[in-house]
């Protein structure tokens, strides 16, 4: 066990260390000469007008909201399909009315139009 | 023949280190450094090898040469692009948000390489075969599309933001049937662990043979998830010049492609892992090694096909985009896991089981076919309606 992540924790500071290290390292080979121009938002050449953060869709906001629903039974999906083989028939049955419920979830967001993207 | 096996190997490199006098605590940490080495310089150089590849394939496809001046078959192209990008100089515009602007490509690198830890490469060959395996690839892909949104967000730009935007809605919408269809391996084999999805494989009994369907829902969804050409809407170069990495240069701007790329290949090998057997095929138990050969071959006969893909199909439009995501494969992937799932419960022999769910797959996949087929003679009928009618209506006025 200790084994097992004992690797993936090493690896995990190598390789969240490694991009910046050698971004630090290529400091020597890069030129530095920033200028005004330079540092300007590039946007094709055209004069950047006003913020970037502004108010955005609510439609991203809708289905955000559809992936958290899913991804919640997703995260209960997994350890019932682990444990499946040993479970009995109810097992099943449990899942199936879990999964009818969201669909019926699924298909009330559907006849409401949120799906159809504008 | 034993010698050939890694797992004898690596008792034999367990027992030379603690011959030499060794603790058990240097013992686990020598060998966290020596699979930690391997696995970064595995991935570094694929990576170097898959862009070559890509451009060669796409240089083929379109009846071009593709690189071939730098070394032998433009082989070196790739070091030498890595070295130029390295050169140049690293701009971080006025107005992005430093910290975040920074983190983000080094934060999509970390999300991929990790990926290399849990990935069976042959019998006994995985750094760390973790029990909850199939979750850990899940989370470490949440990881990346938080990459990608920070990079837009940081940026300050409008084009990166509308990226940023795009990859949330896209990539969020294509997790759900991925996962999902990730959830049917997991459903026969009753474990999480990618060593042990491999084994229960053995003899061809192919968990992507016995569901095709649910191989393909995972394929599209992974060339989703990878930004790949059919659903690169959120780095299209046409719309929105590049996406969230539009501000990045030099290194940064490397980093966001190596992930991009090594992408390509660990999503090709979990593929291979959760549905083509992995390592499994003739004789492997008697040579083992020949399983790591194998292995490679399925999974650059994967990358291939997203390769071909990327040269062939033109871009989706953003609402077919999350329509095929939330309309088909969404509900196709839950009726296939309450397929899966009854058909196991039920008392039958197992190969009558495995060519029921095959046939019941194939005939869910032509059910889909039809109904995308006929919704898209509707709104090409709808479609040419409207024309004549404004055709109509100008010619009267």
């Amino acid at each position: 066990m200790l084994n097992t992540y004992a690797v993936v924790g090493l690896f995990a500071v190598v390789a969240f260390t490694f991009p910046f290290i050698t971004l630090l390292m290529a400091r020597m080979l890069r030129p530095r000469k920033p200028n005004p121009l330079k540092n300007s938002t590039y946007e094709c050449g055209m004069e950047t007008i006003g913020d970037t953060w502004v108010q955005f869709r609510a439609q991203y906001y809708l289905f955000a909201l559809i992936f958290v629903l899913f991804d919640i039974e997703l995260i209960f999906l997994f350890p019932w399909a682990v444990a499946y083989n040993r479970l009995g028939l109810f097992a099943l049955v449990e899942m199936a009315l879990f999964i009818g419920m969201l669909a019926l979830a699924l298909v009330y967001a559907w006849r409401k139009g949120i799906l159809e993207w504008q | 023949m034993t010698l050939l096996d890694p797992r004898v190997l690596g008792e034999w490199w367990n027992t030379f280190l603690r011959s030499g006098g060794l603790s058990e605590g240097w013992v686990i940490f020598i060998n966290a450094v020596v699979v930690t080495l391997i696995l970064m310089g595995f991935g570094l150089t694929s990576v170097l090898i898959i862009i070559w590849a890509e451009r060669k394939i796409a240089g083929r496809v379109q009846d071009r040469l593709g690189p071939n001046r730098v070394g032998p078959y433009g082989l070196l192209q790739s070091v030498a692009d890595a070295l130029k990008l390295m050169t140049k100089e690293d701009i971080t515009p006025e107005r992005a948000e430093r910290i975040t602007y920074n983190l983000a490509p080094g934060l999509a690198v970390f999300a991929v390489l990790m990926l290399l830890v849990v990935i069976p490469f042959g019998p006994g060959l995985i750094a760390a075969d973790l029990n909850i395996g199939v979750l850990y690839v899940v989370a470490m892909g949440s990881f990346g599309i938080m990459a990608a949104l920070m990079a837009g967000w940081a940026s300050n730009n409008k084009y990166a933001l509308l990226g940023g935007f795009r990859t949330v809605a896209q990539l969020l919408s294509y997790e759900i049937p991925m996962v999902l269809s990730m959830s049917v391996p997991v459903l026969f084999a009753g474990t999480m662990s990618l060593h042990k999805l491999v084994e229960m494989q053995a003899n061809f009994r192919w968990f992507g043979l016995i569901m095709p369907t649910a191989f393909l829902i995972y394929l599209i969804s992974a060339l989703a998830e990878n930004e790949r050409t059919p659903f690169d809407l959120l780095e299209a170069e046409s719309e929105i010049v590049a996406g969230y990495h539009i501000e990045y240069s030099g290194l940064k701007f490397a980093w966001f492609f190596l992930a991009f790329f090594l992408n390509t290949l660990l999503l090709s090998a979990i593929a291979v892992t959760l549905f083509l057997g992995g390592w499994q095929g003739p004789f492997v138990d008697k040579v083992p090694l020949l399983g790591v050969l194998y292995f490679f071959l399925k999974t650059v006969l994967i990358v291939f096909v997203f390769m071909w893909v990327r040269a062939t199909f033109p871009r989706l439009r953003i609402d077919q985009m999350m329509a095929l995501a939330w309309k088909v494969l969404v509900p196709m992937a839950l009726a296939l896991v309450l397929l899966a799932a009854t058909a196991v419960k039920l008392p039958w022999p197992p190969l009558a089981r495995d060519v029921f769910l095959f046939f019941s797959n194939i005939v869910m996949l032509f059910v889909a076919l039809g109904a995308i087929g006929r919704h898209l003679r509707q709104e090409a009928e709808r479609f040419s309606g409207r024309q004549k009618w404004a055709t109509s209506s100008s010619t009267t006025s």
